[in-house]
């Protein structure tokens, strides 16, 4: 018989699978400017599908104030290491 | 859709006494009550997320007109049709769409009773009902002033708004509008001022020896220094604002008369009244508010502390010093169903970090934000420190105009979030 600890994980891996691409939910706090799987929307560029570590880098870029725009410097420095990484890797995962 | 052998659910369920996880497997239910901002995003997220999830979406409107946005309609530059948006996209997502309004939650039994006369049973309930106005709150204005002094502050089918614009239109070339505006907390922080915006960009153009004279409750408010930067350099004198310190609290109303009342005593006619009055939280979410007028809710699960089980998203709760904002609404209803999802399964709650992007159009081609990225520390959710804030000041037309430009994205891309 299964132990509980195991079985949670059996439940959530199941109960996981439909969607394949879980975005974590850092990432489910760009689509409310950047579209609907990060597909983009009129001035507000694309993220799905383009490279993880251009991503990254462009993410660390606004955060340490190097890149120009408008309010993505004021988001990043509200991110950790992990989240960007974790943001990047999910868009960059999605066509 | 996954589904777990059935031998196997029963055996888990019975051998670990846990109901939830078997329910789960077949179909929990997620009613979401309200569908605007926090209950559309809610539903959807919900069929796309964790599509084990049977979703029901009580909403009495056939269709939804965006708070968001309605200034500009004001202002003539959008049309309500524009900013109504139908349920059929959510339906399409596998969401059912009850249209109905909800009477009462019974968190013990956990129902949802509906006025029709159904009853909803519920393994986890999201409440998203948005604001009730306290009419009353100030002396005279009730339901039937509203008509003659609009507040346009409730969107319902649009019939407010229609009525402001139309008095706008009506209005002769030097008149005069008053805005009556609340004290903190209500809907929208920023949304008042946009509106003066709004209809100074609409006067300068057809009616420029018109004033608006904005009335305010309190002492000062969200991006200031930006809006009267653009006010100075757009509209010049047009735009009066009267803080509360300098007799700017409106107190009484006299809709036959044309006249806002201050506390002490300044009798002010005017030509057209959009009265904004303070709020609380809506009817359904009322027995689970603090004394205060808003829900109380933990800052992860977004449970009300007095329902547990009874999640409480978008502007009814008391979610400071995140702001009553659609943003804040979606951005939070997703991890409520993150956290009602885990929950039902038996496991921990999402660690949540929650996002406000609010832009206010100030003219043309001329628009501002405010950002906030917000994290649950110990002693509830703070904003993250050096993150945020709002744009910078002074003369920067280019800023301006890509703000105006992404907050028309951020429009299409939020309601499509919620909607497609």
């Amino acid at each position: 018989m299964l132990k509980p600890p195991l079985l949670g994980f059996a439940f959530a891996a199941l109960a996981a699978l439909p969607s394949a691409a879980q975005a974590p939910l850092a990432a489910e706090g760009c689509l409310g400017c950047h579209g609907p799987r990060g597909g983009g929307q009129g001035g507000i560029a694309a993220l799905a599908g383009r490279d993880a570590d251009e991503l990254a880098a462009i993410m660390r870029a606004f955060r340490a104030n190097e890149r120009p725009g408008t309010i993505m410097g004021r988001i990043a420095r509200g991110y950790t290491d992990a989240e960007i990484a974790a943001v990047a890797a999910h868009f960059a995962a999605l066509r | 859709m996954t589904t777990l052998p059935r031998r196997a659910v029963l055996a888990a369920a019975g051998a670990l006494a846990l109901p939830a996880i078997a329910r789960a497997q077949g179909a929990a239910r997620l009613v979401v009550v309200g569908g605007g901002f926090g209950g559309a995003s809610a539903a959807s997220f919900a069929r796309r997320r964790f599509p084990w999830l049977d979703v029901t979406l009580v909403e009495p409107q056939r269709a939804f007109v965006t708070c968001p946005y309605g200034n500009l309609v004001l202002a003539g530059e959008r049309r309500i049709e524009q900013i109504t948006h139908s349920y059929e996209g959510l339906r399409a997502r596998g969401v059912r769409v009850v249209h109905d309004r909800a009477l009462a939650v019974d968190p013990a039994a956990r129902t949802v009773r509906l006025a029709g006369g159904d009853t909803l049973s519920y393994d986890r309930v999201i409440l998203s009902p948005g604001i009730a106005l306290r009419w009353g709150a100030i002396q005279g204005y009730d339901e039937a002033a509203a008509a003659r002094m609009p507040h346009a502050w409730l969107p319902g089918d649009g019939t407010q708004t229609r009525t402001l614009r139309r008095m706008l239109e009506e209005m002769p070339d030097g008149g005069v509008v008053g805005i009556a505006i609340p004290d903190n907390p209500f809907r929208c922080p920023p949304g008042p001022y946009e509106r003066i915006s709004m209809i100074a960009h609409y006067l300068k153009r057809h009616k420029p020896r018109s004033k608006i004279l904005a009335l305010d409750a309190k002492e000062g408010f969200s991006k200031q220094p930006l809006f009267q930067d653009g006010w100075r350099a757009l509209y010049g004198e047009m735009i009066e604002w009267v803080p509360a310190s300098r007799d700017g609290k409106v107190t009484r109303v006299d809709p036959a008369g044309m006249v806002l009342e201050t506390e002490f005593g300044t009798r002010h006619r005017v030509a057209v009244a959009n009265v904004i009055p303070p709020q609380r939280a809506a009817d359904i979410a009322a027995p689970f508010a603090a004394a205060n007028g808003w829900v109380d809710v933990d800052p992860t699960t977004f449970e009300a502390r007095l329902a547990p089980g009874v999640h409480v998203v978008g502007d009814a709760n008391n979610g400071a010093p995140m702001p009553k904002s659609g943003y804040v609404a979606n951005s939070t209803a997703k991890q409520a169903v993150a956290s009602a999802a885990a929950l039902l399964r038996g496991e921990a709650p999402p660690e949540p970090v929650y996002f406000n992007t609010c832009y206010s159009h100030v003219g043309q081609d001329y628009a501002i934000s405010v950002v906030g990225v917000f994290r649950v520390g110990p002693r509830g959710i703070a904003e993250v420190p050096g993150a945020g804030g709002v744009s910078p000041r002074g003369d920067l037309p280019e800023q301006r105009r890509l703000e105006a430009l992404h907050a028309d994205s951020w429009y299409d891309s939020i309601t499509r979030d919620m909607f497609a």
